[in-house]
Protein backbone atom coordinates (compact mmCIF):
# COMPACT_ATOMS: atom_id res chain seq x y z
CA UNK A 1 0.00 0.00 0.00
CA UNK A 2 0.80 3.42 -1.19
CA UNK A 3 1.54 6.33 1.90
CA UNK A 4 -1.68 7.95 -0.03
CA UNK A 5 -3.47 4.60 0.06
CA UNK A 6 -3.07 4.39 3.32
CA UNK A 7 -3.53 8.06 4.33
CA UNK A 8 -6.97 7.59 2.32
CA UNK A 9 -7.87 3.81 3.65
CA UNK A 10 -7.75 5.64 7.48
CA UNK A 11 -9.73 8.79 6.58
CA UNK A 12 -12.41 5.99 5.33
CA UNK A 13 -12.78 4.05 8.43
CA UNK A 14 -12.14 6.58 11.16
CA UNK A 15 -15.25 8.51 9.44
CA UNK A 16 -18.68 7.22 9.90
CA UNK A 17 -19.46 9.12 6.20
CA UNK A 18 -16.70 10.86 4.19
CA UNK A 19 -16.68 13.03 1.13
CA UNK A 20 -13.52 13.31 -1.45
CA UNK A 21 -14.52 16.31 -3.33
CA UNK A 22 -13.49 19.45 -5.23
CA UNK A 23 -13.23 22.22 -2.81
CA UNK A 24 -15.29 22.29 0.45
CA UNK A 25 -18.88 21.17 2.05
CA UNK A 26 -19.22 25.32 2.38
CA UNK A 27 -17.08 26.36 -0.92
CA UNK A 28 -17.77 23.45 -3.48
CA UNK A 29 -15.62 24.10 -6.72
CA UNK A 30 -17.57 21.74 -9.21
CA UNK A 31 -20.89 21.52 -9.56
CA UNK A 32 -20.93 18.09 -9.19
CA UNK A 33 -19.52 17.98 -5.82
CA UNK A 34 -22.06 20.71 -4.68
CA UNK A 35 -24.63 18.22 -5.81
CA UNK A 36 -23.93 16.07 -3.24
CA UNK A 37 -23.11 18.20 -0.45
CA UNK A 38 -26.38 19.90 -0.97
CA UNK A 39 -27.94 16.16 -0.78
CA UNK A 40 -26.06 14.75 2.42
CA UNK A 41 -26.57 18.58 3.99
CA UNK A 42 -30.31 18.13 2.96
CA UNK A 43 -30.85 14.88 4.57
CA UNK A 44 -28.61 16.10 8.20
CA UNK A 45 -25.83 13.83 7.76
CA UNK A 46 -22.54 14.48 9.68
CA UNK A 47 -19.76 13.87 7.18
CA UNK A 48 -15.91 14.66 6.43
CA UNK A 49 -15.30 16.79 3.44
CA UNK A 50 -11.78 15.90 2.04
CA UNK A 51 -10.86 18.42 -0.39
CA UNK A 52 -8.75 16.76 -3.05
CA UNK A 53 -7.76 19.96 -4.82
CA UNK A 54 -5.58 20.48 -2.12
CA UNK A 55 -2.95 17.45 -3.51
CA UNK A 56 -2.35 16.23 -6.69
CA UNK A 57 -1.60 12.58 -5.14
CA UNK A 58 -4.75 12.57 -3.42
CA UNK A 59 -6.48 13.80 -6.41
CA UNK A 60 -5.01 10.78 -8.44
CA UNK A 61 -5.00 8.38 -5.04
CA UNK A 62 -8.79 8.10 -4.67
CA UNK A 63 -9.19 7.84 -8.21
CA UNK A 64 -6.89 4.51 -7.55
CA UNK A 65 -8.10 3.33 -4.11
CA UNK A 66 -11.49 3.21 -5.33
CA UNK A 67 -10.93 2.34 -8.74
CA UNK A 68 -13.70 5.01 -9.87
CA UNK A 69 -12.80 8.07 -12.15
CA UNK A 70 -14.36 11.23 -11.32
CA UNK A 71 -15.31 13.06 -8.26
CA UNK A 72 -16.90 13.42 -6.07
CA UNK A 73 -16.81 10.15 -4.02
CA UNK A 74 -18.79 9.26 -1.02
CA UNK A 75 -17.72 6.31 1.72
CA UNK A 76 -20.12 5.70 4.31
CA UNK A 77 -18.32 2.82 6.92
CA UNK A 78 -15.72 2.65 5.05
CA UNK A 79 -17.28 1.08 1.75
CA UNK A 80 -17.73 3.35 -1.19
CA UNK A 81 -21.22 4.20 -1.99
CA UNK A 82 -21.05 6.40 -5.79
CA UNK A 83 -20.04 9.30 -7.50
CA UNK A 84 -22.25 12.49 -8.15
CA UNK A 85 -25.06 10.02 -10.71
CA UNK A 86 -25.40 7.27 -8.34
CA UNK A 87 -25.87 9.47 -5.18
CA UNK A 88 -28.70 11.56 -6.75
CA UNK A 89 -30.21 8.57 -8.15
CA UNK A 90 -30.48 6.56 -4.67
CA UNK A 91 -31.62 10.33 -2.89
CA UNK A 92 -33.90 10.83 -5.54
CA UNK A 93 -35.59 6.99 -5.02
CA UNK A 94 -34.99 6.92 -1.09
CA UNK A 95 -32.39 4.75 -0.98
CA UNK A 96 -29.68 6.70 -0.04
CA UNK A 97 -31.60 7.96 3.59
CA UNK A 98 -32.67 3.96 3.82
CA UNK A 99 -28.65 3.20 3.24
CA UNK A 100 -27.76 5.51 6.06
CA UNK A 101 -30.19 4.26 8.32
CA UNK A 102 -29.43 0.52 8.00
CA UNK A 103 -25.17 1.62 8.48
CA UNK A 104 -26.78 3.28 11.57
CA UNK A 105 -25.57 6.80 10.54
CA UNK A 106 -28.13 9.23 12.25
CA UNK A 107 -29.71 11.09 9.30
CA UNK A 108 -33.07 13.44 9.09
CA UNK A 109 -35.23 10.06 7.90
CA UNK A 110 -34.35 8.72 11.70
CA UNK A 111 -35.40 11.75 13.38
CA UNK B 1 -9.84 17.82 -26.87
CA UNK B 2 -13.62 16.80 -25.95
CA UNK B 3 -15.30 13.60 -27.74
CA UNK B 4 -18.06 13.63 -29.67
CA UNK B 5 -21.21 11.54 -28.63
CA UNK B 6 -20.43 9.08 -31.39
CA UNK B 7 -16.72 8.26 -30.26
CA UNK B 8 -18.85 7.51 -27.05
CA UNK B 9 -21.14 5.17 -27.54
CA UNK B 10 -18.66 3.38 -30.51
CA UNK B 11 -16.54 2.62 -27.68
CA UNK B 12 -18.97 1.72 -24.93
CA UNK B 13 -20.49 -0.44 -27.87
CA UNK B 14 -16.89 -2.30 -28.20
CA UNK B 15 -17.17 -3.30 -24.94
CA UNK B 16 -20.59 -3.52 -24.23
CA UNK B 17 -21.94 -4.93 -27.90
CA UNK B 18 -25.47 -5.83 -26.91
CA UNK B 19 -25.94 -2.50 -25.26
CA UNK B 20 -28.38 0.00 -26.16
CA UNK B 21 -26.61 3.43 -25.52
CA UNK B 22 -28.35 7.35 -25.54
CA UNK B 23 -26.63 10.04 -25.32
CA UNK B 24 -27.21 13.47 -25.23
CA UNK B 25 -25.22 16.89 -25.56
CA UNK B 26 -26.32 18.76 -22.86
CA UNK B 27 -24.77 21.96 -22.96
CA UNK B 28 -24.21 22.23 -27.00
CA UNK B 29 -20.40 22.13 -26.49
CA UNK B 30 -19.08 18.60 -26.97
CA UNK B 31 -17.96 18.58 -23.26
CA UNK B 32 -21.30 17.60 -21.21
CA UNK B 33 -22.75 14.57 -21.94
CA UNK B 34 -25.65 12.49 -20.33
CA UNK B 35 -25.63 8.81 -21.23
CA UNK B 36 -28.11 6.21 -20.51
CA UNK B 37 -26.98 2.32 -21.10
CA UNK B 38 -28.96 -0.58 -21.00
CA UNK B 39 -27.38 -4.12 -21.13
CA UNK B 40 -28.15 -7.49 -20.12
CA UNK B 41 -24.42 -7.71 -18.76
CA UNK B 42 -25.46 -5.09 -15.67
CA UNK B 43 -28.37 -7.76 -14.18
CA UNK B 44 -27.37 -8.80 -10.89
CA UNK B 45 -24.90 -6.01 -10.85
CA UNK B 46 -24.57 -2.80 -8.15
CA UNK B 47 -24.73 0.53 -9.79
CA UNK B 48 -20.95 1.13 -8.85
CA UNK B 49 -20.28 -2.06 -10.75
CA UNK B 50 -22.27 -1.55 -13.87
CA UNK B 51 -21.06 2.22 -13.89
CA UNK B 52 -16.99 1.30 -13.74
CA UNK B 53 -17.88 -1.19 -16.43
CA UNK B 54 -19.06 1.73 -18.72
CA UNK B 55 -15.65 3.62 -16.85
CA UNK B 56 -13.55 0.50 -17.97
CA UNK B 57 -15.51 0.50 -22.20
CA UNK B 58 -14.06 4.57 -22.18
CA UNK B 59 -10.91 3.53 -21.69
CA UNK B 60 -9.46 6.21 -19.46
CA UNK B 61 -11.32 9.09 -21.23
CA UNK B 62 -13.59 9.37 -18.36
CA UNK B 63 -12.10 11.97 -15.93
CA UNK B 64 -10.10 13.50 -18.80
CA UNK B 65 -10.89 13.97 -22.03
CA UNK B 66 -14.36 13.61 -21.01
CA UNK B 67 -15.16 15.36 -18.21
CA UNK B 68 -18.62 15.25 -17.67
CA UNK B 69 -20.77 12.36 -18.38
CA UNK B 70 -24.10 11.90 -16.35
CA UNK B 71 -24.29 8.12 -16.56
CA UNK B 72 -27.64 6.27 -15.90
CA UNK B 73 -27.35 2.55 -16.22
CA UNK B 74 -29.90 -0.26 -16.08
CA UNK B 75 -30.71 -4.09 -17.33
CA UNK B 76 -33.27 -4.25 -19.91
CA UNK B 77 -36.50 -4.26 -17.97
Amino acid sequence: MTAINEWIDGQVKANDVVLFMKGTPAFPQCGFSGQVVQILDYLGVTYSGVNVLESDDLRQGIKDFSNWPTIPQLYVKGEFVGGADIIREMFQAGELQAHMTEKGVANAAVD
Amino acid sequence: MPMNASQIEKLIKDALPDATVTIRDLAGDGDHYAAEVVAEAFRGKSRVQQHQMVYEALKGNMGGALHALALQTNAPE
